[in-house]
């Protein structure tokens, strides 16, 4: 009696399992993701407070599913120098811009088709384009769409480019305007 | 239990004597009807009269008929409506149920398709003739992801990876150099022969068709995070179905065991 009671939960737990991995794992790499920001190289907008308090950030995959960002967002791509990690920075320019960098091989450069140049707000203290250049749009994990932790910075992420990093001529002015 | 509290009892004895096809393809009906008949005080209750002297558990005769016929007439059609009413609420609630555990299904084996495809491999259509004569025009490959995530790449392994120009269109290389590995820059016919190492993170892709191939050679180093998955399986056509063969080019630069480090 007990024994095939047994055997009934394992076989509800095993179906449970079967349906409740799937989805999971689904939701996890195609809807959203929740991550916690480590490093100070997008402050002061992602960890102000540094080490000591870590911001957690909601990573919405669906937003990024058809490669579609705009100048201004922070999004997480899967760094160049390490396969296993991933950074999360801002979009500066899409391909077609040209733009000045701050500290790569070639002052002024068109970013290339395909690809993003991305900045870490915390100029001096991040590692993006400025260091291993443009990236790749299929590196595009994520959008950083809200910070969930802690509460009292529980907020929607805007757009918004540092004024001193636009592109200086933009592939993608004219769409702009008139949309 | 509306019908039968709600409703005045002839609603009940009419469903009993002319059954809709709604209502006997309910299970419990039957068997609740029937019960509440046998209740005196609910068929008085309902006030209308000579019904309730009839029906008891006996069949109905012939005035219980026409009185029922005469009650229809008067207020058949509202019950008639009320009846519809709640046999289509009770279809509707069907229909709903058999959608929703029609959508947990489709949603179910969505999920495990994605996660086969994410995850174990996939079938792959190649098109294009950089790749000659290892794989060439219109030829089906199994290419499996299980590599791709644990970092089993290696050197010589056929990949298909992300352009990098256009992250929509894949591109169907073999992996001449991983990380740190040296590889030539120059072409198999050049003289002076340049060599390069490839950068961190990256990898060296080239088309076995070097005559004709669009590669590292023109783009550079590919971040190892574009590629999707390693080809291992040729599955048409038919006389060619078998594993990958090595590659024929020998631009693959060998490095050569630390023999001394034991």
């Amino acid at each position: 009696m007990a024994q095939r009671a047994g055997r009934l939960y394992l076989r509800a737990f095993v179906g449970g399992f079967f349906v409740a991995v799937p989805v999971t794992v689904t939701v996890l790499d195609r809807v959203a993701y929740v991550a916690r920001v480590e490093g100070t190289s997008m402050q002061p907008f992602l960890n102000p407070e540094g080490v000591s308090a870590c911001d957690v950030v909601l990573l919405n995959r669906w937003r990024v599913r058809n490669y579609e960002v705009q100048r201004g967002d922070i999004v997480s791509v899967v760094s160049p120098k390490n396969p296993q990690q991933k950074i999360i920075k801002r979009v500066i320019a899409l391909e077609g811009d040209f733009i000045r960098t701050l500290s790569y091989k070639n002052r002024y450069l068109r970013v290339p088709d395909g690809h993003l140049w991305i900045e870490g707000d915390h100029r001096g203290h991040s590692l993006d384009s400025n260091s291993f250049g443009p990236v790749s749009v299929g590196l595009l994990h994520g959008h950083a769409s809200h910070i969930i932790w802690p509460p009292n910075r529980w907020q929607r992420i805007e757009r918004s480019l540092p004024e001193d990093r636009g592109p200086l001529l933009s592939a993608h002015a004219a769409e702009e305007e008139e949309g | 239990m509306e019908l039968c509290a709600a409703g005045p009892s002839p609603t009940l004895l009419r469903c009993l004597l002319l059954p809709r096809g709604r209502h006997q393809s309910r299970d419990s009906f039957p068997l609740r009807g029937c019960l509440l008949l046998q209740t005196p005080f609910h068929l008085e209750s309902s006030g209308r009269r000579s019904i309730s002297d009839k029906g008891l558990g006996e069949p109905p005769d012939t005035r219980a008929v026409g009185d029922l016929g005469r009650i229809w007439g008067r207020t058949g059609r509202r019950e008639e409506e009320e009846e519809e009413a709640d046999g289509h609420e009770e279809m509707l609630r069907r229909a709903l149920g058999k959608a929703l555990g029609l959508v947990g299904y489709t949603v179910q084996y969505g999920c495990i398709a994605h996660c086969a495809f994410e995850y174990i491999g996939e079938f792959v259509v190649c098109s294009g003739p950089s790749m000659k004569p290892t794989i060439v025009d219109n030829d089906v490959v199994f290419s499996e992801h299980l590599s791709r995530h644990l970092f089993r790449i290696e050197k010589g392994d056929i990949v298909i990876a992300k352009s990098l120009s256009d992250p929509r269109m894949n591109v169907c290389k073999r992996v001449i150099g991983l990380e740190g590995d040296k590889v030539c820059t120059s072409g198999p016919s050049d003289i002076f022969k340049t060599h390069t190492y490839v950068p961190l993170g990256h990898v060296w892709l080239e088309g076995d068709n070097l005559k004709n191939s669009s590669d590292s050679r023109s783009y550079g180093p590919v971040p190892y995070a574009l590629i999707r998955g390693r080809v291992c399986m040729k599955l048409w056509p038919p006389h060619s179905v078998g594993p990958m063969k090595e590659s024929p080019t020998g631009r693959i630069i060998k490095t050569k065991p630390h023999s001394d480090w034991d």
